[in-house]
């Protein structure tokens, strides 16, 4: 059978008008690739890139919040970047940063030589990057007048280049992002744009998913994959799940905006609260979809520098599942307020502390990790720490939102804005950066400087607390969000001036971190292959990781089978290294760094990024309809992005050879069947 | 001169103890802060604050154990050079202690859902027999109208003391959210619906509030005040409010400026009952009702006059600000710059101060 298929691909490929791209490095090899390593790679950059343009705009946010009545920024420049600072720091830089962890790793601890639908992993980066594109050119093509009234149009703002970027909130609420109120372009920017990135965000999902169920290494069952590799899983399905309700209701709005429906418009019977539903039936999970990967990063760190097995492994696992599950019957306690029915405000309190078991079960099993271990104070586990200790605050706030009544103070003021900091800059951010350390030896083959690390973890961690510790007070003594001016006469000058100290002290530690990559990556000291004595399969290769992965692809016994072929246990219980174990490593190490035979990776191709353009291109052409240049817009987008899945589908799965043999599937009878490609059976 | 001498102490190590010591200034409320949640002045709001300290000290006394326990755990733990730790035992998890940290968190949770639940139907909806304000939102400042007199007003809700009152809320343009801290939580208006806010304060005062829904350019400008005075009090401010506006004397200032209102831009949206009767229909955007605008601690979206307790002046002088270029002090403002003279602006003052 298999045989067939080879065959068969040999002719289709001798038949084929063109050849697929084979360059290796260069430019071109980054836009062709099809690599999970590059592309992951190159989601990082990005992401990091979007994380500085977020971080600069919430800096320029907190100078003008410095003092009461601010004047550093107009009302339209500071509207414009409390929106896009949101917009950037989720969709932008927290998204397709795990991304770039999912990427890079996933395929590495599964034991897997790349995703299931490597050309699809590109196309889903390149959508990522012109939906990330496609927004910021709001910059200089966005309009926003100001709202009509009546037939009378409110006082005209001065044109700025800040004063033109999406200026709704990244909540996009109805009716103030609809085509009466929110005149100008501004605002399709966001929408359309969040639309094209969930396109990316879909299409990885379902490539993820795919992945971790069909391509795990011999032996690797559920229960012994990693947790990173189980939080990515949830990640996908929760992904798969609430973008379709967010592409739905972007839709809706892009027809109200753009095409006179009127689904949300209220003077025709349409119903704003329907947007606010739809979007947080999204947007919650959105949440999980943000801390998730942070919360597998530090199940995966804090054991290794425990020196300990991850304590309550399953029950980390299914409280990850029960999170993301639960996820999704919360939505509306972001609307107590909205005049929702007490009932269902009651439902919706009950269902949101329910939360706080599993989340619990999981800080507290993370604890039971470090107890009792030997604690390396490295960088990452300073990281992993930090994140036990910030979440911890998030989740206890997020208890008090929960207590409907309280919400009606705290929702809408900046008690909300320390909470989910707390859970998504104290959580997420550093989680990541603990991965960020932990596995940028596996990437680049060096270490990332300890000294500059330790002094990035501790900036942070008082920049966090500066920064976002006040919030709660001011909050609750009333400052409310969104606004970008408070009056003096509100007593909140004092509490606003520290947390913009924080925000600069926040911004110093990120410059350090940077100063560290570059000089790291360059000079670092040479990372050793099993750097930190490390758990899972991605530390059995060389560093950096070659490009296809595994030359042997590896069987597994149990869970952290890696661990288990370097330590064994003495009859109390404590781990004991055992005397074979370097000769163990050094053998992996050599074996995966030295394949006997040629191995068969996923070929390059242009088309992935053609798509991502066109794409691009036809939402301007929807943005732009009514304008003579709209239509070819569309029509040149089409017929990009038509044209590249067309040449995709037709270009020859891999490069012409003439070898006639085939092996056939070898361990991983799934893998071979989901991609041929990925088996290395047509030897050359 | 033998005390100790802080500046001994190197700047970057001051410079901690000294932000944190303006931290805790600001937030302890040493300040007078108007819209302080914390500081509830009637029986709503502090039935919300009676919930949340019990819940806060529980969350504080969670949060000590779990940072202890994990400090701890560092602490006693960790590698330090010269000191190497034994290899630890491992150990994969306790299924009695994750039958405790689900069982316990859960019984908490129960506690604390118990008083949410009954105090979330205690305050959600208004009582029977509350006297009823219609609350309109719109770009960017609060209307009353009260259904039971007549009287129509903005940015200040004048309400009675002690007594149970029903905001019945809906929006004119976008959403908006009304919230007066010291008295309740917050509500949304929203188009097409109505929505209801319950109001009780226990002293006469004002109390500060400010639209919480982020409703466009100018949500900052968006705020409210709530005054509360004694029933006496309320009655005949209802009567006064239900009178036509003050003539101004013949030959006054404020008559030069009662023209000046009738001629420009004014009427186009502004009412003065016995000045300009118009068809509220026919105004071109919902603008506040001016008959008795002097009456009114604060206009322009309850914004202006900024102060706490403002005098006269500064009355006047927040009145001549707003007057002189109301889309500077409220981006998108629908009233425009009216390009008026500083003398016109004078009469204007003058008429409507004359206005209580």
């Amino acid at each position: 059978m298999a045989i067939d298929v080879a065959d068969e691909r040999v002719e289709q490929a001798e038949t084929t008008l063109y050849r697929r791209p084979r360059l290796t490095y260069g430019f071109w090899s980054w836009i062709t690739t099809a690599d999970h390593k590059k592309i992951g790679m190159m989601y990082g950059y990005t992401a990091f890139f979007f994380f500085i343009a977020g971080g600069i705009e919430a800096l320029l946010l907190r100078i003008q919040l410095a003092g009461p009545e601010g004047a550093f920024l107009s009302a339209a420049e500071y509207n414009g970047l409390f929106t896009t600072h949101a917009v950037t720091m989720i969709f932008l830089f927290v998204m397709p940063i795990s991304a770039a962890f999912f990427n890079y790793l996933l395929p590495l601890m599964i034991g897997a030589r790349d995703v299931a639908f490597p050309r699809m992993n590109a196309v889903s980066f390149w959508i990522f990057l012109f939906g990330g594109i496609f927004i910021y050119s709001s910059l200089i093509f966005g309009t926003s007048p100001p709202p009509v009234g009546g037939n009378l149009p409110g006082g005209a703002i001065e044109p700025s280049l800040l004063g033109s970027i999406p200026n709704s909130g990244w909540f996009i609420y109805a009716p103030n992002s609809g085509a009466t109120y929110s005149p100008g372009t501004s605002i399709d920017y966001a929408v359309l744009g969040l639309q094209i990135l969930g396109v990316a965000s879909l299409i990885s999902a379902v490539n993820f998913i795919v992945t971790i169920l069909n391509m795990r290494a011999k032996g690797m069952r559920l229960l012994r994959m990693p947790v990173f590799v189980w939080m990515t899983l949830v990640v996908a399905l929760l992904l798969l799940f609430s973008l379709p309700i967010i592409a739905i209701a972007l839709f809706m709005l892009t027809f109200d905006r753009l095409f006179g429906t009127l689904f949300f418009v209220a003077e025709a019977g349409g119903d704003p609260i329907l947007w606010q539903h739809l979007f947080w039936l999204f947007g919650h999970p959105e949440v999980y979809i943000l801390i998730l990967p942070a919360m597998g990063i530090v199940s995966e760190t804090l054991p290794v520098f425990s020196k300990k097995p991850l304590f309550g492994y399953p029950a980390v696992v299914f409280a990850g599942a029960a999170i993301a599950f639960l996820g999704f019957g919360v939505w509306a306690h972001h609307m107590f307020s909205s005049g929702i029915p007490t009932v269902a405000q009651a439902a919706f309190g009950l269902s949101t502390m329910t939360i706080a078991i599993p989340t619990g079960i999981k800080i507290f099993n993370w604890l039971g990790t470090v107890w009792g271990g030997r604690v390396r104070l490295n960088t990452p586990m300073l990281f992993s720490l930090g994140f036990v200790a910030l979440f911890v605050i998030g989740g206890l706030s997020g208890v008090t939102h929960a207590v409907v009544p309280s919400d009606w103070q705290q929702t809408d003021t900046y008690y909300i804005v320390a909470h989910f900091h707390y859970v998504l800059f104290g959580g997420a951010i550093f989680g990541l950066f603990a991965g960020i350390y932990y596995w940028f030896p596996k990437v680049t083959g060096r270490m990332l400087g300890e000294g500059m690390g330790k002094t990035h973890f501790w900036l942070m961690f008082i920049g966090m607390n500066l920064t976002f510790g006040p919030m709660h007070w001011l909050g609750l003594q009333g400052m409310v969000r969104r606004t970008w001016v408070y009056p003096e006469e509100a007593g909140l000058g004092a509490g606003n001036f520290v947390v913009t100290v924080g925000a600069f002290v926040i911004a110093l530690g990120v410059l350090v971190f940077m100063i560290n990559w570059v000089y790291s990556k360059r000079r670092g000291v040479p990372a050793p292959n099993d750097p930190w004595d490390a758990r899972t399969l991605e530390w059995t290769m060389p560093s950096p990781t070659p490009e296809y992965n595994f030359a042997v692809e590896p069987t597994v016994t149990s869970l952290d089978d890696f661990w288990y072929q370097k330590y064994g246990e003495d009859e109390e219980g404590r781990a004991v290294r055992k005397p074979e174990a370097d000769q163990v490593v050094d053998d992996l190490i050599y074996r995966n760094g030295h394949p006997d035979q040629e191995i068969h990776l996923p070929a390059p191709s242009y088309f992935p990024f053609f798509v991502g353009l066109g794409i691009m291109v036809i939402a301007y052409g929807i943005m732009y309809h009514t304008r003579p240049f709209g239509i070819p817009l569309l029509v040149t987008g089409a017929f990009l992005t038509v044209g590249a899945l067309i040449a995709w589908g037709s270009e020859p799965l891999e490069e012409v050879h003439h070898d006639d043999h085939h092996d056939g599937p070898e361990d991983g009878p799934e893998a071979a069947e989901t991609e041929p490609a990925m088996t290395d059976g047509a030897a050359g | 001169m033998n005390r100790p001498r802080r500046s001994d102490l190197p700047l970057f190590k001051r410079l901690p103890l000294l932000l944190l010591a303006v931290g805790l200034l600001g937030s302890c409320g040493r300040v007078e802060q108007p819209l302080n949640s914390f500081d509830s002045q009637g029986p709503i709001a502090e039935r919300i604050n009676d919930l949340f300290w019990p819940v806060f000290w529980g969350a504080t006394v969670i949060f000590v154990l779990v940072q202890g326990a994990l400090l701890l755990a560092v602490f006693l733990f960790r590698e330090r050079k010269g000191k190497e730790r034994p290899e630890p035992k491992q150990i994969a998890g306790n299924t009695r202690l994750e039958l405790i940290w689900t069982v316990v968190p859960t019984l908490i949770l129960a506690a604390i859902a118990v008083p949410t639940i009954t105090t979330l139907f205690d305050l959600a909806e208004c009582p029977a027999g509350a006297m009823e304000i219609e609350v309109i939102g719109h770009q960017w400042w609060f209307e009353f109208r009260y259904p039971d007199s007549g009287v129509v007003t903005a940015n200040v809700m004048v309400i009675p003391e002690d007594t149970e009152v029903c905001a019945k809320m809906t929006s004119d343009d976008v959403l908006h959210n009304f919230w007066i801290p010291k008295l309740a939580g917050k509500r949304y208006l929203v188009p097409g619906q109505e929505t209801e806010q319950r109001l009780y304060a226990e002293q006469p005062g004002e109390y500060w509030g400010h639209c919480a829904e982020f409703c466009g350019l100018s949500h900052a400008r968006m705020r409210a005040r709530v005054e509360a005075m004694t029933q006496a009090d309320f009655e005949a401010w209802t009567t006064e409010q239900l009178m036509p506006a003050a003539t101004p004397a013949p030959g006054s200032e404020a008559e030069r400026g009662q023209e000046i209102f009738l001629a420009g831009t004014c009427v186009g949206c502004h009412i003065i009952d016995g000045v300009n009767n118009p068809d509220p229909e026919t105004l071109t955007v919902p603008a506040p009702d001016l008959t008795h605008f002097a009456s009114r601690s604060v206009f322009a979206g309850a914004t202006l006059p900024a102060q706490l307790s403002p005098t006269d002046a500064d009355w006047e002088a927040g009145l001549r600000l707003w007057l002189t270029d109301p889309p500077t002090w409220k981006p998108g403002s629908f009233m425009p710059e009216l390009g008026l003279t500083a003398d016109e602006i004078d009469a204007l003052v003058a008429y409507l101060s004359s206005l209580e």
